[in-house]
């Protein structure tokens, strides 16, 4: 018995060695060296000296982190319900029988693919003030478009409809792939029982939809507050700062200013939101689970 | 509507009525969002083959003058872009063989072999997924300077062979398959690593392609990286690339337009030719995570 196991044992540490090695070198080493450097005032070139937890307690002072940090908040806020709301929609439009089905599950898809920074040069030609398509079409409505990115208001406005443009067809995808996990017996009942329409939708197709609603949700916040490719291709941030997220702070500050001890604290502090939303997902499945 | 609806058949036909209205309502719904997926890309493919005098007119004309194909020779001449297409080539079909590598060898420690704490480890695997690469930026970045990689296209391959995700996938796909078959081949006298080559291999190969896809398209349109381990021109990879050239011929949309054009090309074929694997993948991503 010991003998089949020591040899079990040396068949796991040959296949998991790759991997573990990998994940040692460039995921736990830079993981413990960051919460470290975060800890101190390093500048990349100078001495490395111990300054507690000042980095994180600036960060929380510190008026440019605070402009970024409410930047991404309120990026998040506005761009997660929309990419709820219609791509539940365009995947409840989706899930029937009729004809151009693979065309438009194929177009939805196409900007999730297309890397970003294609996408926002596209978009940033499409905002130019006088040329751009965008204002043009809104002058078809009688609308004077603004100019999109050089306004502190509308720079952002213009990363969040890239972002939800990008992103609609992946979170339709998974809405899809919820609805067609619904038994159809469910609907068969309730039409026998005259359920129909808006009810339907209520109380049967959403709450069984909820763990998926529940994925999409938490995955649409996580890349909410990682969001960098588009504002550094459209905006660069700009105009002063109405458009810098956090991981675009981050960037700068390791990159650019060289504080790598108070980028490294500003990744952290991601980080820790990131892991917070992450397990409250898994709690709130598992309750889910639980009551089923 | 409202009409007394006394005879037999009415409620019949209005059920009709109202399926065929939803789906009437289902499809212009769907038409009006592709058309805003699609003018985008449409604009971009009109820009490319557009005159410069032609590109800054108002109001916009999906069509210039002339047709213009010059965008598209100028493209090399002023990005090198055959040099950072084959880099990013390069770059992405390494790392897709390393993930592919490391992932079912693991994903086949994961599921086949028993050995002690092997959900603990998993779970370690777990945990690493949730790391967002952004806290690793400055570490990652002293440590491949310290190994002298940076600027070199082994600073894009090197971190990114090892994918927790890519093991979780792999185990997830090797837990369906049935233990007789391995159990069998150890009977005959197959090692597990001839049960790894001869069986699970063969039989993972759609999550295969999955992971592969997936891996591709994360790989080709990488920025982040690329942006901080790259300095140099003769390195750079396609994002980057655009993104300099953004900076250099801001005025000359037709020729970015080519360029960024081009460098969709790649991705748009291979999702278009395994259009239902991708859309498969990314359900069952969303269903087990």
């Amino acid at each position: 018995m010991t003998n089949i196991r020591n040899k079990d044992w040396f068949w796991a540490v040959l296949f998991l060695l790759p991997s573990i090695v990998g994940l040692a070198v460039f995921t736990l080493y830079p993981l413990i060296s960051s919460a470290y450097i975060s800890l101190t005032d390093w500048g990349l070139l100078g001495d490395m000296n111990f300054v507690g937890f000042d980095n994180y307690i600036h960060a929380f002072k510190d008026a440019t982190a605070l402009t970024v940090f409410s930047n991404t908040i309120l990026f998040t806020v506005v761009t997660v319900p929309v990419l709820l709301a219609l791509p539940l929609l365009l995947a409840m439009a989706l899930n029937r029988k009729m004809p151009m089905t693979r065309f438009f599950r194929a177009t939805y898809f196409l900007p999730t693919i297309s890397s970003m920074v294609a996408m926002s040069l596209i978009w940033q030609w499409m905002y130019n003030r006088d040329f751009g398509l965008v204002n043009y079409i809104l002058s078809f409505a009688g609308i004077q478009g603004p100019n999109w990115l050089t306004s502190p208001f509308y720079a952002l406005v213009a990363i969040m409809i890239v972002s939800v443009w990008k992103s609609l067809g992946y979170n339709m995808m998974l809405f899809l792939a919820g609805l067609q996990a619904i038994p159809r017996v469910y609907y068969e009942a309730a039409d026998l029982d005259g359920c129909t329409g808006l009810r339907r939708l209520f109380r049967i197709t959403l709450p069984l939809l909820r763990p998926t609603t529940l994925f999409i949700t938490v995955m649409s916040i996580i890349n909410s507050l990682q969001v960098f490719d588009q504002v550094m291709v459209i905006t660069g941030g700009g105009p002063s700062r109405s458009s810098s997220v956090l991981v675009h702070y981050i960037y700068q500050c390791a990159f650019q200013y060289y504080e790598m001890g108070y980028g490294c604290a500003l990744g952290w502090v991601l980080a820790i939101f990131i892991f917070l939303l992450t397990m409250t997902q898994f709690a709130l499945n598992k309750e889910e689970y639980s009551i089923e | 509507m409202t009409v007394n609806s006394n005879t037999l058949h009415r409620p019949f036909n209005k059920r009709r009525l109202k399926k065929n209205l939803g789906l009437t309502v289902s499809f212009i719904i769907l038409v009006i969002g592709a058309i805003a997926m699609l003018i985008p890309f449409l604009w971009m493919l009109s820009t490319s083959l557009k005159d410069l005098s032609d590109t800054f007119v108002y109001p916009p004309k999906f069509f210039g003058k002339t047709i213009v194909w010059e965008n598209y020779a100028n493209v090399n001449e002023r990005l090198n872009f055959l040099g950072m297409f084959g880099n990013t080539v390069f770059v992405t079909v390494m790392v897709l063989v390393g993930q592919i590598i490391t992932s079912t060898m693991a994903g086949f420690a994961f599921s086949y072999l028993n050995f002690r704490g092997r959900e603990h480890i998993f779970r370690l695997y777990l945990l690493a997924i949730m790391i967002p690469f952004h806290v690793l930026l400055v570490p990652t970045f002293v440590l491949l300077r310290d190994m002298r990689m940076l600027n070199s296209l082994w600073a894009l391959i090197l971190p990114c062979v090892v994918s927790p995700f890519g093991a979780f996938l792999m185990r997830q796909a090797y837990m369906s398959i049935p233990r007789a078959l391995g159990e069998a081949a150890k009977i005959d006298g197959c090692s597990p690593w001839k049960i790894y080559t001869a069986i699970f291999l063969p039989l993972s190969v759609p999550t295969m392609t999955t992971l592969a896809i997936f891996t591709f398209v994360a790989t080709w349109n990488d920025f982040l990286r690329p942006l901080i381990f790259l300095s140099s021109n003769k390195q750079m990879t396609l994002t980057l690339g655009i993104y300099a050239m953004q900076g250099n011929y801001s005025t000359d949309w037709g020729v970015l337009m080519a360029t960024v054009t081009l460098s969709l090309l790649p991705v748009v074929i291979v999702f278009l030719s395994v259009q239902d694997l991708f859309v498969e993948g990314v359900a069952i991503s969303g269903m087990k995570s």
